[in-house]
């Protein structure tokens, strides 16, 4: 039996309208290249990095909700490296005294919760982007010197499942506090893991395999599940894992041995001497606390101690700080059952914002009008079926609920005299199958229920419909 | 422990200089004698003494979140040695 043994170092972009050190746009997505550069990020002899405080901020505060400490005393310096990513020969990061260290945040897979701890948060800048083509390689410097920090974590992931559930985790307490978009497909968030395997409860690690290129979620889980067969495969065949530096490849799912890597004391690094320390104060960090949104796990516990719902709904309704805010805001309607605003949201919203792939803060349907569907279900005045309907057109249109339900005669029949013809009428055109009902066969009932929605378009109250079907039938 | 050839080389090789034989020597003896001073350095009791990273009595040197575009991108450009359209242009890089 083997044990993989995963430690991650995620990098991620923050969202911050200037560069870390200099005041050009951080916008880089989409944008024609080398647009956003100046002496600084293009490292012009003579210029000087002035540190944009808010990136400090937004990583202390990404520190704090991964429960570290921030440092008092942290220090930028120099990793060196020649390579045209960076013009200057080197890239600004922090080394011995990062922003913050010794954290945890906890995963939960298969019911389990498992904390894993991060060893560091750290500033560094972020790289150009080369493009190769022919005999040359060409480079926009855009992207370079767009704030990014580090989170480091320790090596207590044990499998492609755990790997996965740290990711989605950073990723969403990145969201909760605006620190960062968190899109991997635009490169807002980018992840390498160091892989090894060892039989289980050996007590020393196996050589660890460095993976680069983790793209997307499913890169990462698809890579650690390929390395650790390939490693565990080697060593059953009497071979030796090597402690190199791989590239994951999506199109053919396997890892690629990359060139080999300047080994750490290669990078000599030294204090950046252009930057000077940034000292913090506990008022300083209090205020940084203050500042946190409620994250996640306060927030869940919260929804459920307070509107008495299902830990998986919690679970679908605090991924993303917006949409919690929805649901809050849909519930504080008066008279709105938090079950059924939660059934909503996760059933029929989330279709839908999947379907256009858009997210709840750019959607046509208000809390209040979602307020209001519910109101109506429940009042009786529209039965489920239609409810969906009009859904669908707040999603198109927006509006409220009531208005649409009035203005395109959606209200729901209950009157039985008005469904009394209508199911006479069903019952009578459909002889053969009545028939069967009557010789003790009760399943075609519904096929004469969907007979009579149709004949009212959906608007009938199903309970009256099968109480009078019953009634009619002689089944009572 | 004395620089060596071996040493001047790796460093070299990492920052990318082409030293010529006779540079090479001279280095090593140039840095030894630097090392020379550090071991000077050394006979001081600095037990207690935080590190310093910076000589100046300043910290926190921050700038607001705001964009101030550079006006001159085109003269960045024209200073590189090699440009194509929008893009720096260097020998291709192997990856």
């Amino acid at each position: 039996m083997y044990e993989t043994v995963i430690g991650m170092e995620v990098h991620v972009e923050l969202q911050t309208r200037s560069k870390m050190f200099c005041g050009c746009s951080a916008d880089h997505f989409q944008v024609a290249a080398n647009r956003h550069i100046c002496p600084v990020c293009t490292s012009h002899p003579g210029s000087l990095p002035v540190m944009n405080g808010r990136a400090v901020e937004l990583a202390a505060m990404t520190g704090i909700a991964l429960h570290c400490q921030v440092n008092p005393h942290s220090v930028f310096a120099r990793k060196n490296y020649v390579y045209p990513d960076l013009p200057k020969g080197y890239q600004v990061s922090q080394y011995e005294l990062p922003l913050c260290s010794d954290g945890w945040v906890e995963i939960t897979v298969e019911g389990q919760t498992k904390r894993i701890g991060v060893v560091r948060v750290h500033l560094e800048e972020d790289t150009g982007k080369l493009i190769h083509s022919g005999g040359s390689s060409l480079i926009d410097y855009n992207r370079a010197g767009v704030p990014l920090m580090e989170i480091v974590s320790d090596s207590s992931i044990r499998s492609a499942e755990e790997a996965y559930q740290y990711l989605l985790k950073i990723r969403q307490i990145v969201r909760y506090l605006s620190a960062s978009t968190g899109d991997m497909e635009k490169g807002a968030m980018r992840c390498e893991a160091n892989i090894s395997v060892r039989e289980a409860g050996a007590a020393a690690y196996g050589t660890k395999v460095e993976v680069k290129n983790l793209n997307s979620f499913r890169a990462v889980r698809n890579a650690v599940d390929y390395e650790t067969r390939r490693q565990i495969a080697l060593i059953e065949t009497g071979g030796t894992v090597r402690q190199v530096t791989v590239g994951w490849d999506e199109p053919s799912g396997t890892t690629r041995e990359q060139r080999s890597k300047e080994s750490s004391e290669d990078y000599r690094y030294f204090p950046e001497p252009d930057l000077l320390a940034i000292n913090l104060d506990e008022k300083w960090i209090q205020a940084r606390q203050a500042e946190l949104p409620e994250l996640p796990e306060p927030l869940t516990a919260r929804l459920e101690a307070e509107y008495g719902l299902r830990r998986q709904d919690v679970a679908l309704l605090t991924e993303d700080r917006e949409i919690a805010a929805f649901f809050e805001a849909v519930v504080q309607h008066p008279g709105t059952d938090p079950r059924q605003a939660a059934n909503w949201i996760t059933g029929e919203l989330f279709r839908r914002l999947k379907q256009d792939n858009t997210d709840i803060g750019a959607t046509k349907v208000t809390p209040a009008a979602l307020a209001d569907l519910i109101a109506l279900v429940a009042g009786g005045s529209i039965n489920q079926n239609v409810a969906r309907d009009v859904l669908g057109i707040l999603w198109a249109e927006g509006g409220s609920a009531s208005a649409v339900v009035e203005s395109r005669g959606l209200a729901q029949i209950s009157d039985t005299g008005e469904l009394d013809s209508v199911v006479a009428e069903v019952i009578a055109t459909h002889e053969e199958v009545v028939e069967r009902i009557r010789q003790g066969n009760p399943k075609p009932l519904q096929f004469l229920m969907g007979q009579v929605m149709q004949a009212t378009r959906g608007k009938a109250n199903p309970q009256t419909v099968t109480e009078l079907l019953k009634r009619q039938l002689g089944l009572e | 422990m004395p620089v060596e050839l071996k040493d001047v080389r790796a460093v070299a090789e990492l920052a990318r200089l082409a030293l010529t034989a006779e540079e090479e020597t001279r280095l090593v003896s140039q840095l030894n004698e630097i090392l020379g001073f550090m071991e000077t350095l050394n006979e001081l009791d600095t037990r207690g003494v935080e590190p310093t990273s910076h000589p100046v009595p300043m910290e926190n040197v921050t700038r607001k979140d705001q964009i101030e575009p550079f006006a001159a991108r085109g003269d960045l450009m024209a200073a590189a040695p090699e440009v194509a359209g929008d893009y720096y242009r260097v020998p291709r890089i192997m990856d």
